[in-house]
């Protein structure tokens, strides 16, 4: 049970070299604060991995592993077969940004999917391959600006529509599957508790603000997490058993115009007021999909 | 390799990231006024770096925010979240 | 019905799933690819009729089937995977990783040649893509020899934390079948003791530990070195645990009697015939047999099978090469643009030692592709080893 008085989580230590304001490391710490000390870890290649475990040192308090940029998954699987024949109930937790797990990884996560171990995937999405310099990942959201889907002259940014990786995770029929973001460290904390006690594999995915790769302030991050849900561009979600259990989408949710989340990001200040119509068209249509 | 030679450890041992003082990374340093704050966490919630510990004051009976300058980078996040306002970011070179 | 210690004829893959059954792994990975599909076939059949409590893992690629094994292993239990050609490249990756993760992965290889064009029949290709990885690899040349090496890798692997590799030609030594002693679980346990890691340098709640940091410029060096000396320095711990094996399976009554042949046998290397050869042959794996067939016929030629290739028992191969004057290395690999990879060590060992006279080093390049190698072309190798030229010779006429 968190204990507020015993803030912050001992699973993970200062002195890592994440960003100032990192919002992956925010959304990591509430994801801590969810998990107890019987949990190993198996994380991919990635800014969290670069950051926290710079030899000879560790940011870590729990049990953890890096691999390979795409394996993650895979390696969690072996995990849980050595941990079944120790005859232990210990946790297995993988972590892996949007690169990992929307791009190189997929086809290792769908995989672990169709064994149905006992294992939670979270995703820390920034976005973009961050820790490379910022490159697009499937998860980069359209008409962003990053350096392989440059604005300029001839080009608006992205011209891919965000990958639902949501929906590839209901489609391998996982009993729980969440959204949450970074402005919501509470929400994130409760999702990650929920998806521990579900038996077989479980997804939450956390928008994770990046304030190198979205060009923001340093203590944007929670503010940018919170606007994401307010437009409806990133709802906070909720699948049980494949059905919507529960969404930031109510029926009293009145939305935010996205212009007041894209103005804040240097990553789409290139946008004209056209192409700012385009994606509250896209909002929209998040607002009338998630709708509980 | 000879048997008097070092070996290179290859695994980590947790917490040793504490060596790693990221202090002097900031240029902004908040500042917590005790009288205002309530004592939400939502502060210690929220930093990236684990730098502020809430510790329970028993005379006042309300949580308070302690932040460890050895590691806060000066990002603002406590200061930008904090429902009440009693978190200023200072000037710190 | 197996028997114990008793003599069988068994399939090649039959003979190593029941070998690895016998040694209990913990956790199995298993994905298919032919020449070795057999092995994980039987090893799925044994678990389903509960003749084994290992985990099997059904991976949906190599490379998962890798990873899984690396995970499982780094949580400190006993592991087993088999690939080929293809899936070996394509895990080619954590391959590297778990060498340097110093983790004792134990797996068999079932030599395939490697796409393009794609071939399904043996060759050495695939075990040379990783030769450079930091794995202990041994080379089978028969069946017998194949289970013993299976046992002998996890005592290695267990004992050292270095990852090995058995080679076995797929198709010859997978689907061909031979007699061969299986030794049951109670003669392994005498050799192979339970495997139980050190505290603290795996994964475990009750003592948390990062595995797999990030490195930079100031110490990568040294992880490479100590990595390269632990494995010159295994050479010695094979020949001696080679010897404790033999030991043991003979007091178990374990030990196939083939007829002695070879003058030397230390587990590293192998050689065949007279003390002053002239000639001598180089060659790894099953071509072995047909060699050995040959060369009865000739007096003044040898064969050195060389059983452990990496890492390379550069010592040893000196003192059985130094009388001979033309040495004749027949290899199933190339090294494109070079010369074929054996060559190359063999050609390097001989300029790093004390050898002050010319020996005439000469490569054969046989077997690509699955072409039977005949003792025909065998002769031809001898009758043209001793000729000063043409140093690389690709051998394929029927």
């Amino acid at each position: 049970m968190q204990n507020n008085k015993t803030l912050p989580s001992k699973f993970i230590f200062p002195g890592h070299n994440a960003c100032a304001g990192c919002g992956q490391l925010v959304a990591v710490q509430a994801v801590m604060r969810g998990l107890n000390s019987d949990t190993i870890i198996s994380n991919a290649t990635g800014c969290l991995e670069v950051t926290s475990t710079s030899y000879p040192q560790s940011a870590w308090g729990l049990p953890w592993i890096h691999s390979l940029f795409e394996n993650a998954s895979a390696v969690a699987s072996g995990i849980s077969a050595a941990l079944k024949q120790k005859k232990k109930k210990t946790k297995v937790v993988v972590q892996g940004g949007d690169g990992g797990t929307y791009d190189i990884g997929i086809g290792l996560i769908s995989g672990m999917w169709e064994r149905e171990e006992n294992i939670l995937y979270i995703c820390y999405d920034t976005e973009a391959y961050s820790n490379t310099g910022i490159q697009a990942s499937g998860a980069t959201p359209y008409d962003a600006s990053t350096t392989t889907t440059p604005a300029g002259l001839k080009s608006t940014g992205s011209q891919q529509v965000k990958k639902d990786m949501l929906a590839i995770a209901l489609a391998h029929g996982l009993k729980y599957a969440a959204q949450s973001t970074a402005g919501y460290p509470d929400d994130i904390t409760n999702k990650i508790k929920k998806a521990l006690a579900v038996d077989g594999p479980s997804y939450l995915q956390i928008l994770s603000p990046c304030i190198p790769g979205w060009k923001m302030r340093t203590d944007g991050a929670v503010l940018m997490g919170k606007l994401a849900v307010t437009t409806g561009l990133y709802p906070l979600l909720e699948y049980t058993n494949g059905q919507l259990t529960s969404s930031s989408i109510t029926d009293s949710f009145r939305p935010q115009t996205v212009n007041e989340y894209l103005k804040l990001q240097g990553r789409f200040k290139h946008l004209k007021a056209k192409d700012i119509k385009e994606i509250q068209k896209l909002a929209n249509q998040n607002i009338e999909k998630y709708k509980l | 390799m000879k048997k008097n030679k070092k070996r290179i450890e290859l695994v980590v041992k947790p917490g040793t990231s504490l060596k790693n003082k990221t202090g002097p990374w900031r240029t902004e340093k908040p500042l917590t006024d005790l009288e205002i704050c309530i004592g939400c966490s939502l502060c210690a919630k929220v930093c990236p770096d684990s730098a502020i510990t809430m510790k329970q004051n028993l005379k006042k009976s309300k949580l308070e925010p302690h932040t460890d300058y050895n590691y806060c980078k000066g990002c603002g996040l406590c200061a930008q979240v904090c429902p009440v306002k009693a978190i200023k970011m200072k000037k710190d070179y | 019905m197996i028997s114990k210690n008793k003599k069988q004829i068994l399939e090649g893959s039959n003979a190593i799933a029941l070998t690895i059954k016998n040694i209990a792994p913990a956790v199995v990975s298993a994905f298919p690819i032919t020449p070795q599909t057999h092995i994980v076939e039987d090893l799925a059949k044994m678990k389903a009729d509960g003749l084994a409590s290992f985990e099997y893992i059904r991976a949906e690629s190599e490379f998962a089937a890798a990873s899984i094994v690396l995970g499982a292993s780094a949580t400190g239990v006993r592991v087993y995977s088999a690939t080929s050609s293809q899936g070996l490249l394509l895990m080619t990756e954590v391959v590297f990783n778990i060498a340097g993760m110093r983790l004792p992965v134990v797996m068999t290889v079932a030599n395939r040649s490697v796409s393009a064009p794609i071939n399904i029949w043996n060759d050495h290709g695939d075990a040379m893509a990783v030769r450079d990885a930091g794995w202990i690899k041994f080379f089978a040349s028969n069946h017998q020899e194949s289970v013993n090496q299976h046992i002998l890798a996890y005592k290695i692997a267990e004992k050292l934390q270095l990852p090995v590799m058995i080679n076995v030609d797929g198709f010859i030594l997978t689907h061909s079948y031979e007699p061969v002693i299986i030794p049951d679980d109670k003669t392994i346990k005498k050799y192979l003791p339970v495997y139980q890691p050190p505290t603290g340098t795996y994964l475990d709640p009750k003592n948390p530990v990062t595995l797999g940091a990030f490195f930079g410029p100031n110490n990568y060096l040294e992880t490479r070195q100590m990595l390269h000396e632990d494995l010159m320095s295994s050479l010695e711990i094979i020949k001696e645990e080679y010897k404790l094996l033999n030991k043991t399976l003979a007091n178990q009554g374990a030990n196939h009697q083939r007829q002695k042949l070879s003058r030397i046998d230390n587990g590293l290397i192998e050689y065949y015939g007279p003390q002053k050869p002239k000639t001598i042959l180089i060659a790894m794996g099953s071509v072995i047999g047909t060699i050995l067939e040959t060369i009865k016929n000739f007096k003044d030629v040898g064969l050195l099978k060389i059983k452990v290739y990496r890492p390379f028992p550069a010592e040893e191969i000196v003192k059985i090469i130094k009388p001979a004057q033309n040495i004749a290395v027949l290899e199933k690999a190339i090294s494109l643009g070079q010369s074929g990879p054996l060559y190359a060590d063999l050609a390097a060992t001989v300029m790093a030692s004390k050898i002050k006279k010319n020996l005439n080093l000469k490569n054969y390049i046989v077997g690509l592709g699955g072409r039977d190698i005949t003792q025909k072309m065998i002769k031809e190798i001898i009758k043209d080893a001793p000729q000063k030229n043409n140093y690389l010779k690709f051998i394929g006429k029927i």
